[in-house]
């Protein structure tokens, strides 16, 4: 009992160990809060720690993490956080808790559609969002986002819930190009088309068309390189093709990972030392490689995995108007009842 | 002999156990820990009551139009689904391993309550593999008929209500298991026995006994059942079905409405409220109480012959190698195929560890409070005491995320007054004490968890008569020695129950330690958490495995002291 007793309360010293790295005062280190998997960034966060000796700190969370910045308010610890999809990067901008990153470098290297005019959010990453078609019932070489909508598609698709923030952006593209009424139109099409109600991930959509339930899944760019790099997956990716859609007389749906600089930033320089590795070489690479995102700077190869798919045209619309239209969008897909 | 007043013994107004003049510190304190805890859980609540008050424009149209009736609708038939899969499974196998002797009872006996030790998400993870068009149920069926495509062919699809409510029901009928095994195999035994020698068939004595007087037991579980489903957000919004719960994720996070959300979160509270009247319903009315708790037994069992005794031995093993054993055994198989033992993550054992720990302290916390708090309503007697125990076990009701969210702002606000007072003394501030350490995370697992205790506490209380309680104060037993005699040794199964309860929910708790954690913090379930966003769920495997582990031995205690504690041990 004695050493059950002495185990517990090694544990929980090890525990209380956890919470002084909240320490916002030591030096060398930088807080991250991030959306990102913590598999996914550490290889980078500690590449970064390697070559400039800064330690990192991270938290990485599902949801809520502007709210839980803006409520610590000036104790918050945070120095950076990294998010994913260009309205949570709005978001967080809206909330307050971000200031501007005033940096010569990172403009130099970051065009300008893929960063904040005033400098709240920069992105780190690209993706798009795309098809994987069934390689023995889809002869379709090229598609649009239109199509997907249109009573002649001929193809069953799936995809999942319409609430996911990589769907009501899609969809929020889709109303700055064409307007609400039509985008409305376009998703009681897309509905039509479903081979079953939305549900799962993007890689049950390649799941499913495999399987034979669709001939059409939606998904971003990065699923099918790790699909064809896991052992279980690899069958899904295999059964299907990518194809980039394109809006007609546009170009494909790209959304990006981004940073803001929290506004109380306790390592501010750091943070600064922070992002703009990340928008170097070196990490981009890593981008690239390791989740098979497409570099935001130029001159980085992009993956051979990614590559292989062609030549991404990104439509030109401004990042920050599918931001302003994703609530109209997130609308929509109750109206239609997208989901149910 | 046990003495169950099934007739509902008309309640006596009693007076407190402690006349005024005799109130001690001990009886102020206990009193004091009950408001506290209600407190506690009122001060998420709070803050959600005055984020609800924010503007919503006309979300409460769109809403209404197009979101919450089929959010309601969908809930609804979730939650009465679960209600009727955990009944009729849980009631049924409690109701044959206390009635029935056949073979492998005792073995199930156990067994039955292993579903409690995985988490709800990962059950869905690993059955839409299993049932999957490319997992091993649906390739067998295949082959023979040599179908090629999912649509040669129609195959139940997991990803839907029914399968929801399946999975659900599979894991969480040990609940109701639990509940209704140590009611059956206690207070029903006398009648039943009675009965039994007056010449009724098993089933007729089932019905008209044992369900009866097990009826507020079944109606704790599956109360229990029933907030875990509201709880969940994993396993419906991977099953795609849209409860009311993840309708507060998207108002919040879609339709960029915090207000909105908090608005559907306390409305959600009306559901819960619902719940917890059933619960009271369900014990209200009767009073179950051991008179005495000398000769206390389990009746003896009917021995089954022939083929009954493998039909009982199959339909109560199904669950356990449904709700169980597939699982496990696909999370053994996955660690096994990826090596995931030989290339043992190191990183992995911080997690556990903090897993550990979290739980054990969380857990240490909820029984003190929950049980001080219990004893101060029997002491004290006071309507007031009780609403605050009534409001102390709020908690369970809310959505982690949600819980989380509402957390926040009491945790800062507490921070921002040491930080104050600090200034104040000339040093420097000294951060987030609370809300930026793992003190955040207890925090809200007391909050989420402090019902479990408390249900499991007023139902050991339950079961001592007051009469003891007259009894010994008419021999001059002060508060302490009623505590340290009568109470403390007639309550400890009910201790240990929700400890373990409380330890195992701690284990696998996900979306507030998602939010509230501290930096560099990782616990097993964020751990699986990781990978399962980037729907490469299996490759936390081991993590999954460990959580079920270490909740295996709880969930063994769990039962063992169900049976054996309830047996009081003749000096």
């Amino acid at each position: 009992m004695k050493s059950v007793c002495g185990r517990v309360l090694s544990c929980l010293a090890l525990a209380a160990a956890g919470m002084t790295t909240t320490s916002a005062l030591a030096q060398g280190e930088v807080n991250v809060y991030t959306y990102r998997e913590t598999k996914l960034i550490q290889p980078l966060f500690d590449a970064f720690t390697k070559d400039t000796g800064i330690r990192v700190n991270v938290v990485s969370a599902a949801n809520g993490l502007e709210q839980r910045v803006r409520t610590e308010g000036a104790n918050s610890p945070a120095d950076v956080l990294l998010t994913v999809d260009i309205s949570r990067l709005e978001e967080a901008v809206r909330a307050g808790i971000t200031q501007p990153i005033k940096s010569e470098l990172l403009d130099k290297v970051v065009a300008p559609r893929y960063r904040d005019p005033e400098g709240h959010w920069y992105a780190v990453s690209m993706r798009a969002r795309i098809v994987y078609a069934s390689k023995e019932r889809v002869k379709a070489t090229a598609l649009n986002y239109e199509d997907f909508g249109s009573a002649g598609l001929n193809h069953k698709i799936c995809i999942r819930s319409g609430q996911h923030y990589y769907n009501t952006a899609l969809f929020a593209a889709y109303i700055v190009k064409h307007g609400e009424a039509q985008a409305e139109q376009w998703l009681r099409g897309l509905k039509a088309n479903l081979g079953q109600r939305p549900s799962g991930g993007d890689r049950e959509a390649a799941r499913d068309v495999a399987a034979g339930k669709c001939d059409l899944g939606i998904g971003n760019t990065y699923y099918y390189g790790l699909m064809l790099n896991s052992a279980a997956q690899k069958p899904w990716a295999d059964a299907t093709r990518v194809i980039l859609p394109t809006f007609k007389g546009g170009g494909t749906h790209v959304n990006v990972s981004g940073v803001v600089l929290a506004r109380h930033a306790p390592n501010k320089a750091n943070a600064m030392k922070l992002i703009e590795w990340l928008a170097g070489e070196k990490a981009q690479q890593m981008h690239a490689d390791l989740n098979f995102e497409y570099p935001i700077r130029t001159g980085v190869p992009i993956n051979a995995t990614i590559a292989a798919f062609g030549a991404l045209n990104p439509d030109p619309m401004p990042l920050s108007s599918i931001a302003e239209k994703s609530k109209a969008a997130a609308n929509l897909v109750d109206k239609v009842g997208f989901d149910n | 002999m046990i003495a169950a007043h099934a007739t509902g013994r008309p309640s006596l107004k009693r007076r407190p156990v402690l006349s005024p003049n005799r109130l001690r510190f001990g009886a102020i304190g206990a009193g004091a820990i009950a408001v506290g805890a209600a407190l506690l859980a009122i001060a998420p609540l709070a803050s959600l009551a005055v984020l609800a008050f924010g503007p919503t424009d006309d979300l409460w149209q769109h809403l209404i139009r197009y979101v919450i009736p089929p959010a309601l609708v969908q809930t609804a038939l979730l939650l009465v689904g679960v209600a009727a899969v955990t009944i009729v499974i849980g009631v049924g196998t409690a109701w044959a391993v206390t009635t029935f002797q056949f073979p492998g009872r005792d073995t199930l006996t156990w067994m039955l309550a292993l579903p409690l030790a995985i988490p709800t998400y990962i059950v869905a993870y690993v059955y839409v593999d299993l049932l999957g068009f490319f997992g091993p149920v649906q390739a067998a069926l295949r082959a023979p008929f040599g179908w090629k495509s999912a649509a040669d062919y129609w195959f139940p699809s997991v990803r839907s209500l029914p399968g929801a409510i399946l999975l659900m029901g599979l894991v969480l009928y040990p609940y109701v298991y639990l509940a209704a095994r140590a009611m059956f195999q206690t207070q029903a035994a006398q009648f039943a026995e009675a009965a039994r020698v007056l010449g009724a068939r098993p089933l007729r004595l089932a019905l008209q006994i044992s369900l009866p007087l097990a009826r507020p037991a079944i109606a704790v579980g599956v109360a229990l059942a029933l907030l875990e489903t509201l709880n969940d957000i994993g396993l419906s919004e991977y099953l795609g079905v849209q409860t009311l719960t993840l309708s507060i994720f998207t108002t919040w996070l879609n339709r960029n409405s915090l207000p909105g959300a908090a608005q559907i979160a306390c409305a959600l509270l009306v559901f819960v409220a619902a719940l917890i009247l059933l619960e009271r319903y369900g014990r209200s009315g009767r009073s179950f109480t051991a008179m005495t708790q000398q000769g206390a037994r389990f009746s003896s069992r009917i021995v089954l012959k022939g083929p009954a005794r493998f039909v009982a031995a199959l339909a109560c093993f199904a669950p356990v190698v449904l709700g169980f054993l597939l699982p496990a055994g696909y999370l053994v198989a996955e660690v096994i195929e990826r090596g995931l033992l030989v290339g043992f993550d190191p990183g992995l054992i911080r997690p556990a560890l903090t897993t550990v720990a979290l739980a054990a302290a969380a857990t240490l916390l909820v029984l003190a409070l929950a049980f001080s708090a219990i004893a101060a309503a029997r002491y004290l007697r006071h309507a007031f005491i009780d609403a605050c125990v009534a409001i102390a076990g709020i908690g369970y009701a809310i959505p982690g995320t949600v819980l989380a969210l509402g957390l926040l702002t009491p945790l800062v606000l507490v921070d921002e007054g040491f930080n104050a007072i600090a200034r104040a003394f000339g040093g420097a501030g000294v951060g987030l004490i609370f809300a930026g350490s793992v003190a955040a995370l207890i925090i809200a697992y007391v909050i989420r968890f402090l019902a479990i205790a408390l249900g499991f506490g007023q139902a050991g209380f339950a079961r001592i008569a007051p009469e003891f309680d007259d009894v010994a104060r008419m021999l001059g037993a002060g508060p302490a020695t009623l505590a340290r005699t009568i109470h403390w040794p007639l309550i400890r199964p009910a201790i240990w129950g929700a400890a373990l309860l409380v330890f195992v929910d701690c284990l696998k708790e996900l979306p507030a330690t998602l939010l509230l954690r501290p930096l560099n913090v990782e616990t097993l379930s964020t751990y699986i958490y990781q990978f399962a966003t980037r729907g490469s769920f299996e490759e936390g495997a081991l993590a999954a495995l460990i959580i079920v582990a270490v909740g295996i031995p709880a969930v063994l205690m769990i039962t063992r002291h169900a049976d054996a504690r309830f047996i009081p041990r003749r000096r």
